[in-house]
């Protein structure tokens, strides 16, 4: 019997360090209870910033151990990084909620941590088992920090319909793997790669419906329409900060998941999944813009803000070379930053010891907080991709792509949906600013808030002044996926 | 002198100012009245920054001068700024104007004073860096970035129907102003830069050009405005704060036309020589059309504004004709009419400000409580129909001179617009500056005062000192239009040899 060599740990030592911390986090909150939750809170952070500093430093490019199944390069460094800074920063920001709501139980920063480690693994997937397993750890997850609010129906019923159909989709993913490995015979993302690059081999009808599936089983997770409809209630239902961990780090981790198992192994194939790319960027982009129009909550007006981004995202996929890839990189990037501080904007919405989620709350909040208020219309024009700031790079970027490489009805439909869209980023700034004061929010925000939603709005507000170093750590991740 | 980077600082100094404004602390009082200081201190020191740039300028060289250029975006998207003869003017006249806005507002806002200024501020910023951008891109961040303030000084300072008017502005302009991004985008892909003296000397493919053409026009044509996409125009004019109107009509409109000079002309020769007839005939429009809806307006400001619609027709009529004296024209007639409207709104201002209705209706009989304010008024009112011997005149004539050599018709057509102009204007002037005093309140209405004169001076003085000797400001712009009209000429040449050597 051959004898099994010992994997080399040393690329997955985040992802390890992370699931450890989780574990002994567990046993301080189960020895110590819940009045520990702060404590396990900054433990946690702690544990993400030394996870951070070891994705960082750990960067290579490309390592691959556990037989193939793990990959290290470029790529997975960029997303892992701007994950673990989403997943601090939504922990950071849930400190003071989860106090006040009265859901202070310890085990909510340790499923945040232990979804992170689950996505960290979907970026560094290389093989359609270890994608599956990285999912189902992060969705697993995610089904209980939706439901985690567990006194109140709508956060119940999140949950469940989150699980429902994320299960759902689960199916439909396996369903494509199990097609693909039977077409190639192999779920290895370099050998399904070589079978296609190199031979130029032509895909048979039964790998392109297994692609499909798997297309529409990630597309549940990034959001894309179709597959777009839990994500309204989710984001309303969930508790704020939840919804905040949704909106950003689950949204690198499928999108940036999404982009390796289409150009690295199926990049041979690239004429058949450009046309479904394309297809869900459009109707993403157009539902997001439309259905914001009408909602009346932030949180769910976010929830269609996502959908949208998430389509402005996948026109640079939908281009299918390095610089769209380059493109998606740089405008997740730009969109963690806005979606953090636009959730912690909307953390500070609280009257009367009460959250308020309605945007008639915000009106007159130019004059009661200027300084938020300022913060947030930088956000939310940004939002809207208007320059000189951040959102507009992000914008600018996925278009050139798709322009480059001649998707013109694709572009054209994009910009128009990125007008509609601005439509309804200036209706909450119409309320901020030109309406008249309604009660004023509960201050002081906190030091922590005030932190982030500064860098955050610093960072969208003066990108235009050094976006060099940005766009070169993307290029390089760009450049290190693509065959 | 000459190290300095002169260009960047006058855009960036407003910028400066801005944050200063944004710094400053202390009670509702004292911040309004050290956010005015600061802003109008600012707006001032940029004027007389911006000063050299017309002294040091040097009228004899086409090329762009005070150039600066940095690595900013990759890939050849660069921080690149110049000026030349079209554009250095449009630089001079924003700074010039600024001051005189801050003035005017100066008693006439009182809510949010340091929001204000800083709007007005960034919007100073991001006009200059419009006229002086030679990358696509940067202009581009420019030509949008200004949208921002003002769609807030409309919305938050603005009249009654203010958040319909500034929606209106801000997604009017936004959507032309994506597809000429798409339009930059292709040319970039096609040309490998978006740097604007490359592009100009690029020559694109002619079956290209026209998309490409479209596309700009979608964006300068709602920025001019031009008939039939003018519509958001006046309600943002009636809408907006005295400055912000100023601003709109002496500048942001000016952005449309001088987006034709620099950027469709040039790079789209055999697309812009396809499409003149449809642009005559949407200026013709414009200029008939809107001044006939202006004799009928009841509202001042929706006059004025319907009256600037008019004027800016004999602009575009006039950078179409690809001769000296047309372009001349239309550059002349934009500054001229940058000071001329910012005036007109100005005076409507003072008006509003003691009775604060824009109804004409409201008003009559002023000259006899308000002599001195009559007379400025009339000054503007007669420069606006174009009184020889003020700008309004040059820019006028010149344009119908040059037009005249292209096409009768549009000549022809274009004059009946001036003599419909005598008509609104001064059927305007009767109703609310001559007549019976007999409403109560403007029978206890005050003159000028001394700030108010002080803001109308300076441009009562540039309308008569350029009307009478416009040769200063023709001095600068002539070998820049030469080198456009030559250039212009050339490539088209350079097209039809290439069709010729293909058969």
């Amino acid at each position: 019997m051959p004898q099994t060599p010992i994997p080399d740990f040393m690329p997955a030592l985040p992802e390890i360090w992370l699931a450890g911390v989780a574990m002994v986090l567990l046993m301080v909150g189960a020895f110590r209870g819940n009045k520990s939750t702060r404590l396990v809170s900054w433990l946690a952070v702690l544990g993400i910033a030394v996870a951070f500093v070891a994705v960082i430093f750990g960067d290579q490019p490309n390592a691959k151990t556990f037989a193939g199944m793990f990959v290290v390069d470029p790529f997975s460094t960029l997303s892992k990084g701007l994950i673990l800074v989403g997943a601090a920063a939504s922990l950071v920001m849930s400190l003071d909620y989860i106090r006040r709501e009265g859901m202070e139980r310890f085990e909510f920063p340790i499923l945040i941590l232990l979804a992170t480690v689950g996505m960290l693994m979907m970026v560094s997937a290389n093989d359609l088992i270890s994608l599956y397993v990285g999912i189902e750890l992060q969705s697993l997850s995610l089904y209980v920090i939706a439901a985690f609010k567990r006194d109140t129906l709508k956060s119940t019923e999140a949950g469940l319909k989150y699980f429902v159909l994320g299960a759902l989709s689960s199916g439909m993913l396996l369903y494509g793997a199990s097609m693909i490995y039977g077409f190639t015979g192999s779920t290895n993302f370099e050998t399904i790669g070589a079978l296609y690059t190199d031979s130029g081999q032509e895909p048979s009808i039964g790998l392109i419906v297994g692609l499909v599936f798997l297309i529409s089983g990630l597309a549940f997770k990034v959001s894309a329409v179709p597959f777009h409809m839990w994500t309204p209630d989710v984001y309303e239902g969930a508790s704020t900060p939840a919804t905040a961990f949704f909106a950003i780090a689950p949204k690198v981790a499928a999108m940036a998941l999404l982009v390796r198992v289409l150009v690295s192994p199926f990049f041979g194939v690239v004429e058949d999944w450009q046309q479904i790319i394309t297809l869900i960027a459009i109707l993403s982009m157009a539902y997001g813009a439309f259905a914001a129009i009408r909602q009346t909550n932030i949180k769910r007006l976010m929830a269609y803000s996502s959908i949208g981004h998430m389509g402005f995202a996948l026109v640079g996929l939908a281009a299918g070379t390095e610089g769209g890839v380059q493109a998606v990189l740089i405008y997740l990037l730009i969109y963690v930053v806005m979606n953090i501080g636009t959730f912690a904007a909307i953390l500070t919405m609280r009257v009367k010891g009460q959250m308020v989620e309605g945007i008639e709350d915000l009106a007159g909040l130019g004059r009661n907080n200027p300084m938020l208020a300022l913060v947030l219309a930088v956000l939310l024009f940004s939002l809207a991709g208007i320059p000189p700031l951040a959102g507009f790079f992000g914008k600018f970027y996925v278009f050139l792509a798709a322009i480059e490489e001649e998707l013109y009805t694709l572009a054209i439909l994009g910009v128009l949906s990125s007008v509609v869209g601005a439509f309804y980023y200036l209706r909450i700034i119409k309320v901020v600013y030109f309406d008249e004061p309604a009660e004023s929010f509960e201050r002081p925000i906190g030091r922590e808030m005030g932190i982030i939603l500064g860098a955050s709005g610093i960072f969208t507000a003066f990108f235009v002044v050094l976006p060099g170093p940005f766009l070169s750590w993307t290029q390089a991740a760009a450049a290190a996926l693509l065959p | 002198m000459s190290d300095w980077p002169l260009l960047s600082l006058v855009i960036f100094v407003p910028l400066v100012g801005a944050f200063f404004v944004l710094v400053i602390r202390g009670d509702d009082a004292i911040v309004a009245r050290n956010a005015k200081f600061v802003a109008l201190w600012t707006t001032i020191g940029n004027f007389i920054l911006s000063i050299p740039l017309w002294v040091g300028f040097d009228n004899q060289t086409a090329g762009f001068q005070f150039v600066e250029k940095y690595a900013w975006l990759s890939n050849n998207i660069n921080y690149h700024v110049g000026i030349d003869g079209i554009s250095m003017l449009f630089i001079i006249l924003s700074t010039f104007l600024m001051p005189i806005c801050i003035l005017a507002s100066w008693n006439s806002i009182r809510t949010r004073v340091k929001e204000y200024m800083i709007a007005f501020l960034i919007m100073e910023a991001t006009m200059v860096g419009v006229f002086s951008s030679l990358d696509f891109v940067l202009f581009y961040l420019f030509f949008e970035g200004g949208l921002i303030p003002m769609f807030l000084i409309i919305g938050i300072w603005g009249g009654g129907n203010r958040i319909y008017a500034t929606f209106k502005f801000f997604l009017y302009t936004l959507l032309g102003s994506v597809l000429m991004l798409l339009a930059i985008m292709a040319m970039f892909f096609e040309a490998g830069t978006t740097d604007i003296p490359t592009l100009i000397a690029h020559g694109f493919d002619p079956s290209l050009q026209m998309w490409l053409w479209l596309a700009f026009l979608a964006s300068f044509a709602v920025k001019v405005p031009m008939w039939p996409v003018h519509t958001w125009l006046p309600d943002a004019h009636v809408e907006a704060p005295t400055a912000g109107s100023v601003v709109l009509a002496a500048i942001l409109l000016k952005m449309g036309a001088y987006g034709f000079l620099r950027f469709s002309i040039p790079m789209l020769p055999d697309a812009t020589v396809f499409f003149t007839p449809l642009i005559f005939t949407l200026s013709v429009i414009a200029v008939i059309y809107a001044s006939l809806v202006a004799l009928m307006q009841e509202d001042i400001k929706k006059l004025v504004a319907y009256s600037s619609v008019a004027h800016m027709g004999f602009v575009t009529i006039g950078i179409f004709t690809f001769n000296q004296q047309g372009i001349e024209g239309g550059i002349f007639q934009m500054l001229s009419h940058g000071l001329i409207s910012g005036a007109l709104f100005l005076s409507v201002g003072v008006v509003y400000d003691r009775l604060h209705t824009r109804e004409i209706a409201r008003y009559g009989g002023l000259v006899h409580r308000m002599p001195r304010y009559a007379a400025f008024f009339l000054i503007f009112t007669l420069a606006n129909v174009g009184l020889p011997g003020t700008t309004g005149f040059v820019g006028e004539f010149l344009v119908l001179v040059g037009v005249f050599q292209v096409n009768t018709w549009v000549a022809f057509l274009a004059t009946t617009g001036i003599i419909l102009s005598a008509g609104y204007a001064l059927w305007l002037y009767r109703r609310v500056i001559f007549g019976v005093l007999e409403k109560a309140d403007l029978k206890s209405v005050k003159d000028l005062s001394a700030r108010e004169v002080a803001i109308l001076t300076p441009l009562l003085a540039a309308i008569i000192f350029f009307g009478v000797y416009p040769q200063p400001i023709l001095d600068v712009m002539h070998v820049s239009v030469e080198n456009l009209i030559s250039q212009h000429h050339a490539a088209l040449e350079g097209v039809r040899s290439v069709f010729v050597a293909g058969r």
